[in-house]
């Protein structure tokens, strides 16, 4: 496409470099500098995109961050196309494709327009009346032609190659736009050597100086004043300038949040640039600059192409040397568009301007429109055109409201101002108050919450002049200072305007489509039928209509919807109050906000000292919390059973290894140590001997096992806790929180000690054989080292916390060494071990041998509901104490019950079915649904040892049901089980002292 | 994000921070004295106030102290910070915040 | 109350819908009712519209101190599923889910219930146990819920990852295929219309400032910003601030009230078919009828009425939703809000009679109260016309908190070990 719409000079693009891109397939021609907005107008095109719910053609409305309309799937290459991206903010760039959305089959023809058709069954709220005959159908034929209608741009389906990344900041001063009141304090704030960040959302610093073609600052023309700020400003070394940054979020206690669009205006971004930026920004202070923005006017059929805001226009022309049309006719209610009229003329075009304010309310403003064209006292009726506006119906109106007779202005451009509303969403995000100004019809930031001040337009400031002595003394005041400075402007900013909802009009106002909210297709009348259907609130306005909840969150049409409810209700809009602004701002990528958070550095990835070994030797690794796992040690052509019943096997026969590194351990020291201890834990502590160990359930207040572990007594003054391995963290907490809130008079220290010590697990008969010749200084004999004793000492003269403990039922160790140290000591013993066929085994052989043995996990066999008692653990519970943790709570009359859940054994009757974990049991199958379930299956395992299946169970007063049988789910049906005691293999524990065990149950 | 101020450290983002819910709740001296209702009300009952709420905090990622602060649940700015064992500030909140809202 | 029906509808189109009425009335309040419901939310509303249906009860009134439906009823996520492990929850959420199937024509009003299924991912073993665990719950009661293979949950849902290289693979999932999305604020208006219809007055901008009792420390009336109201029987439905009220009659909770956030993408075209949760990494996902993907975030850790979160939880959220759907990194979050929940100490509501004779509480419900809004409703409806529960929601006592009779999901859903 030729540049049919370019003006010969003008504007900030560079014509030095020209670039092409695609729209729908066809070649665009642009210059640096240019949006895609700009180029597709500077190219002739009108129609950009199709509206949500009629499909009514739409073009460019704006020229920036509020566009409603204008709204392309952007294309940079694979992987990186997404939808919804606004003309407007998107620069153009070589090499781009962009396609409009919502039709069927192409833009020009879209057959979803037959909605425009239907538009008065369409209305408002529509939904909620129809589609419910027959109910079936809803699912299957209305919601799905609902959806498939609905939504804008198409869903990126292809993982996305670019990367993003966070920055946290801090800084004296934050301003909050780079317009001439943010350059301003940024100046000012900057000057006292105040830290500045100066962001703004274009991708040049500047804001409306950047289309200020004819005002003087103190004597210099605006681009020359704006051209020097910049400077002063980038030679600052306090003082940090981020274009192309969107402050989002205002968040608690000063904590703004911005996007930084690092690399989509690159042709050819250098790869190790992150796409975007997402700055974390705690201020001291923050200075609002963000501007203000038009309204369109509402009339009938206002949204045709080619109907833009008339500051857009004035936009495209000066700052991007584009005609939007060759006639344009301005619809006012206001100054300022009569500047922007002045532009165009001043480019050479054709201008009307039409006011609709009566003559004699028009005030200085008329001088600078001579030559034009000049209706006042007019209204609009219509426009003509159907995918580009080719006119606009206006006819006078007296001063007792009767029109007269209507014209038809041929443009193929208009350019409308219905007044300006202050950009507040940052500030009512930070929880400020608003208050409403009637001149403007807006509201303005009132009272602050957060450590902010507004300036400029968004605080209802539009004089030039004024907006740069408010920016001035705002940035001074935020850096606590009270400089203040004074800004010649010449000429004068066209200011004023009257307020107007929908423009007068003779046809019935129940038919006529006015839109207010352009991409939801939301009408005054609309908005009308709302309230006539009671929705009186301004939220219930919005949620029934759809106004202001498209992408671009209403911008330029909510305060026209809440000046027509004030109107319809003939209430003053502040007693029908605003909605509440969030963040964000505009539309943020998911990729900004989570930045570089995915695979490993979604969650930490917590490896084990014996991690790397696990891995060499083919170990499959499970999650655990955090932690990876070794899982099992799968050998050549071995599945996950086989490989179980090997490392079991090896475990009951021999000896097995194990990395049990994972389990939380605490040191528990000073000389209330065990006074504290005898507090944390039911059993009792005070008696227990150094050297010894004794296994702990930990309860919370309320009664209920949250963890478990052995605890070993180094010293008297000295303990060793282990806990789960998901458990530490919160057990340490746990006991922090008693010591420091609770028991301040205590003197213990608790400290995490998890990844201080490696533990290596040596189970199995021959583990004793195999750990003798590398201990230095520990007497091993049966009679020095029984059962649940620690002893400290060297192996491989490396020091060591030697237990001799059990998880699995047979005789082993647990050996406590520094992490370092680990891999030295586990290959030592694997090669001393190979004569006795030492086999590693995982988390899962570790289950097996403990599930035989009736040993619990915590979280698995116990779910926060479960006391020691329902575990079988009652008498665990000290009956002496007067106190501890836990023990009002197991007095309630519910914890007592005979018939709590209670842990126990199931065997399958025909010896043969493994049941599910999660299973639940019942007593009769034979019972109608809903059935009375009895519990669930907690552990199941096929056990080598026992020959069969083996399951533990929180079975209903189970302990009473030993030897009953009981039914259990399974994929299919049912399977019939007996309740057995909750311990299959050795049940009399003699093999941990290396005894050949009694057989089991079965 | 909040800005929680730790009365060792200072003010620190609040992803360093653990909050512990309702500060000043003692646990009982002698638990088996109360009746289970006055058990339950220890353990459960929170006044969950709209307005000014004392809360635990601990410096988790930090110096691993608790500490107690005043805030307001409304606007959710922090009124005060103090150590475990000092009494509740006598801070009054701003009027329109503090009432009892209710529906 | 004008019938929506094709006729009407087509009727109004052809008159520029100029004849339609109000959906309810703007009432003055009056100076005494039979009962007073606080609280115009889908519960509270709900629980009028059974209170004069299924009651007979209609000189009632809800107070609303806002707008009806400002409050959690409006900011949720709108997801619906009744697949929950215990006896007395499954039996509550299903009694819901049976009403949302029948519950636009109930109301004529278009809740637009779409059961698109809710799929419930495991990314552990110990995931795969509690999912297991409530799938078989779910058949004994009746209710459905299905295990499916990581490539049964991909080919449900064909955007889900799952790869076995990402940081928390997916293991399996539950799906509840009855289980889905309805229009939030649909229900709130329709129970409103439908409630408004048999006389009960609905009262906008009504906020209770006191509950008076009498000698016999039962309630006799309450003051509001609308002035002071006579009756015999209060049924409280405030969701975040219930602590608040219940205040005013001296009744202290076990009951927190904390932020919970959501947003919404942009809306795009159909890409996303049901409804997905991970518990284990914190994502709650669905695509709502205009196109937006609706993302559930999780609580911050402070007790706060002030509707706003920090943007870490949201973050925190959408990491999980990256992780799962990693093409997903180019959408854009469009709009984002929170609500206070109010959470009880066993994660499970509380619905019942209360220590004061005639006020009645139904609260607790935490970050799932919407999906249970007509079965709660319906409850709650029975329990205050009754002064005694219905036997859904006998088990969901206060007093459950002194006898240790908790009902707790959160904790059967447990931690990984």
């Amino acid at each position: 496409m030729p540049q049919s719409h370019r003006l010969p000079r003008g504007g900030r693009i560079d014509r030095a470099r020209p670039l092409h891109f695609t729209f729908n397939g066809a070649a665009v021609e642009a210059y640096a500098g240019d949006t895609v907005a700009s180029a597709l107008l500077a190219n002739g095109v009108k129609l950009a995109g199709r509206s949500f719910k009629y499909h009514r053609p739409r073009g460019i409305l704006t020229h920036g961050a509020d566009e409603p309309n204008a709204l392309l799937s952007v294309d940079r290459g694979p992987g990186r196309v997404d939808p919804n991206n606004r003309a407007t903010m998107v620069e153009a760039t070589a090499g781009l494709k962009v396609a409009s959305q919502n039709h069927w089959p192409s833009l020009e023809h879209d057959v979803g327009a037959v909605n425009d058709w239907l538009s008065p069954v369409f209305v408002a709220g529509f939904y909620y009346k129809t589609f419910m005959w027959p109910r079936a159908f809803w699912d299957k034929f209305y919601e799905p032609a609902i959806r498939a209608a609905a939504g804008l741009g198409v869903a990126p389906d292809a993982a996305d190659p670019d990367r993003y990344v966070h920055r946290h900041a801090h800084c004296d001063v934050l301003v909050v736009g780079a317009g001439p009141a943010g350059l301003a304090a940024a100046r000012a704030a900057a000057q006292t050597g105040a830290r500045v960040i100066l962001a703004d959302e274009q991708a040049e610093l500047g804001g409306s100086l950047l289309h200020e073609t004819t005002a003087h600052i103190d004597g210099k023309p605006a681009a020359e004043w704006l051209a020097e700020s910049r400077a002063d400003l980038a030679a600052l070394a306090n003082v940090t300038l981020l274009p192309r940054t969107t402050a989002f979020g205002y968040y608690n206690h000063n904590h703004i949040v911005l996007t930084e669009r690092v690399t989509d205006h690159l042709a050819d971004p250098a790869p190790d640039l992150p796409r975007e930026r997402l700055w974390q920004v705690r201020a001291k202070e923050v200075v609002i600059a963000t501007g203000a923005h038009e309204r369109p006017l509402a009339f009938a059929d206002n949204d045709r192409p080619g109907i833009m805001l008339a500051e857009s226009v004035r936009v495209y022309v000066n700052r991007y040397g584009v005609a939007p049309g060759r006639r344009i006719v301005f619809v006012t209610s206001g100054a300022s568009a009569y500047r922007a009229a002045a532009d165009a003329k001043a480019a050479g075009l054709d201008v009307t301007l039409v006011d609709v304010r009566p003559d004699s309310a028009i005030g200085a403003e008329r001088a600078l429109i001579a030559g034009v064209r000049h209706l006042t006292g007019h209204t609009v009726l219509g426009s003509t055109g159907r995918k580009s506006v080719t006119g606009l119906i206006v006819a006078p109106v007296t001063a007792d409201g009767i029109i007269g007779a209507r014209t038809t202005l041929p443009c193929d451009c208009a350019g409308l101002s219905g007044g300006w509303t202050p950009s507040v969403h940052l500030f009512s995000q930070s929880r400020g108050k608003l208050s409403f100004r009637t001149d403007l019809d807006a509201f303005v930031p009132g009272s602050s919450v957060q450590k902010e001040r507004s300036v400029g337009a968004c605080a209802g400031t539009f004089d030039l002049a004024a907006i740069l002595a408010e920016g001035w003394a705002g940035g001074a005041a935020a850096a606590r200072s009270e400089a203040a400075r004074d800004f010649a402007v010449t000429p004068a900013t066209p200011v004023g305007f009257k307020p107007v909802r929908v423009l007068r009009s003779d046809a019935d106002p129940a038919k006529v489509r006015a839109f207010l909210d352009f991409q939801n297709d939301v009408t005054a009348k609309d908005i009308r039928l709302a309230i006539r259907e009671g929705f009186e609130s301004v939220e219930h306005v919005k949620r029934y209509t759809t106004t202001g909840m498209a992408t671009d969150q209403g911008k330029t049409s909510n305060m026209a919807a809440l000046g027509i409810l004030s109107e319809a209700l003939d209430r003053p809009v502040p007693q029908i109050g605003t909605t509440t602004f969030r963040p964000p701002y505009t539309p943020v990528t998911f990729g900004a906000i989570i930045g570089a958070s995915r695979d490993a550095l979604f969650d930490p990835i917590r490896q084990a000292p014996l991690h790397d070994w696990a891995a060499e030797h083919g170990a499959v690794f499970e999650n655990v919390a955090l932690w990876r796992r070794a899982w099992y040690f799968p050998q050549a052509g071995e599945d996950m059973h086989a490989a179980v019943r090997r490392e079991c096997k090896a475990v009951r026969e021999g000896v097995g290894i194990f990395d049990a590194s994972t389990l939380g351990k605490i040191e528990v020291t000073g000389p209330d140590a065990a006074e504290f201890l005898n507090r944390i834990y039911p059993n009792a502590w005070l008696k227990l001997e150094p050297g010894k160990c004794r296994y702990g359930l930990m309860l919370k207040e309320d009664g209920f096992v949250f963890d478990d572990g052995v605890v070993a007594r180094i010293a008297p003054d000295c303990f060793h806790v282990t806990t789960t391995t998901g458990g530490a963290p919160r057990v340490l907490a746990h006991m922090e929180d008693y010591l420091q809130t609770e028991w301040p008079d205590l003197k213990v220290f608790a400290t995490s000690t998890t990844e201080e010590w490696a533990v290596i697990a040596l189970q199995g008969p021959r583990a004793r054989d195999v750990l003798a010749p590398l201990v230095d200084d520990i007497d091993l004999s049966p009679e020095a080292f029984p059962h649940m004793a620690i002893r400290t000492g060297h192996i491989m003269g490396i020091p060591t916390r030697l237990f001799r403990v059990s998880f699995t039922g047979e005789m082993g160790f647990e050996i406590n060494v520094q992490a370092d140290h680990a891999r030295a000591v586990w290959e030592a013993l694997v090669a001393r071990g190979a004569p006795f066929g030492i086999t590693p085994y995982g988390t899962e052989t570790m289950h097996v041998l403990r599930a035989e043995r009736g040993f619990i996990i915590v979280g698995q066999d116990t779910d926060g509901t479960v006391t020691p008692d329902d575990l079988g653990l009652g008498g665990m519970v000290s009956k002496a104490k007067p106190d501890f943790v836990g023990k009002r709570s197991l007095a309630r009359p519910d914890m007592t019950l005979p018939d709590r859940k209670q842990l126990v054994g199931l065997l399958t009757e025909d010896g043969r079915t493994l049941l599910e974990e999660g299973a639940q049991i019942v007593a009769d199958t034979r019972q109608p649904v809903p059935m009375t379930m009895l519990g669930h299956v907690t552990s199941s395992y096929d056990s080598a040892a026992c020959g069969r299946p083996v399951a533990m169970a929180l079975v209903a007063g189970g302990r009473a049901r030993i030897n009953d049988t009981l039914h259990v789910t399974t994929p299919t049906g049912f399977t019939a089980a007996r309740v057995v005691p909750p311990a299959f293999f050795d049940p009399e524990g003699k093999r941990v002292n290396g005894i050949a065990g009694t057989n089991t149950h079965a | 994000m909040l800005l929680v101020t730790c009365p060792y450290c200072g003010a620190r983002p609040e992803i360093e921070f653990h909050c512990g819910g309702e500060a000043h709740i003692a646990r009982p001296e002698t638990p088996s004295a109360l009746s289970d209702a006055d058990w339950a009300a220890y353990l459960f009952e929170r006044s969950n106030p709209k307005g000014v709420h004392a809360e635990r905090w601990r410096h988790l990622h930090g110096c691993g102290r608790w500490f107690n602060a005043l805030r307001n649940t409304v606007s959710d700015t922090f009124l005060a910070s103090y150590r475990m064992g000092e009494p509740r500030p006598d801070v009054s909140a701003p009027s329109d915040t503090s009432k009892a809202g209710a529906r | 109350m004008r019938r929506f029906s094709l006729t009407s509808l087509l009727s109004e189109a052809m008159n520029a819908h100029q004849g339609w009425p109000r959906q309810w009335r703007k009432p003055d309040p009056k100076p005494a009712y039979d009962a007073v419901i606080i609280g115009g939310g889908s519960h509270g509303l709900g629980a009028a519209y059974y209170l004069a249906k299924q009651h007979g009860l209609t000189n009632i009134a809800v107070l609303e101190k806002g707008w009806i439906g400002g409050g959690n009823s409006g900011r949720n996520t709108t997801i619906i599923r009744s697949n929950y492990l215990y006896d007395e929850s499954a039996a509550l959420y299903e009694h819901a889910v049976k009403l949302w199937e029948g519950l636009s024509e109930e109301l004529n009003y278009n809740v637009m219930f779409s059961q698109r299924g809710v799929l419930m991912l495991a990314h552990n073993v110990h995931d795969v146990q509690s999912f297991k665990r409530h799938v078989y719950a779910n058949r004994l009661n009746g209710i459905d819920n299905e295990w499916l293979t990581p490539e049964e949950a991909k080919a449900f849902c064909p955007p889900l990852n799952i790869s076995p290289d990402i940081r928390y693979p997916v293991m399996g999932a539950a799906l509840q295929r009855r289980g889905g999305t309805a229009r939030h604020d649909a229900v709130v208006w329709g129970y409103a219309r439908g409630a408004d219809a048999m006389g009960v007055d609905i009262i906008e901008n009504c906020e209770v400032t006191a509950i008076h009792r009498g000698p016999d420390g039962a309630v006799t009336g309450v003051d509001t910003t609308r002035g002071s109201i006579k009756t015999k029987k209060i049924g409280v439905s405030a969701s975040g601030h219930t602590s608040m009220v219940m205040g005013l009659a001296g009744v202290r909770m076990p009951l927190e009230s904390f932020p919970l956030q959501a947003l919404v993408s942009e809306p795009v075209k159909p890409c996303f078919p049901c409804v997905l949760m991970s518990n284990a990494v914190h994502a709650y996902i669905s695509q709502s009828d205009k196109g937006e993907l609706v993302i559930g975030a999780g609580t911050d850790q402070y007790v706060s009425y002030s509707q706003q979160g920090g943007l870490h939880i949201t973050t925190h959220t959408l990491d999980a939703i990256c992780e799962l759907f990693p093409q997903f990194t180019r959408m854009k979050m469009m709009r984002s809000w929170g609500g206070i929940v109010d959470v009880t100490p066993d994660r499970s509501p509380i619905i019942g009679k209360t220590p004061v004779k005639g006020l009645y509480v139904n609260c607790g419900w935490g970050t799932g109260g919407f999906k249970a809004s007509p079965g709660s409703a319906n409850v709650f409806a029975h329990t205050i016309a009754r002064d005694e529960p219905h036997p859904i929601n006998a088990p969901f006592t206060l007093d459950r908190f002194r006898t240790g009779r908790l009902i707790d999901e959160a904790a059967a859903a447990a931690v990984a070990h």
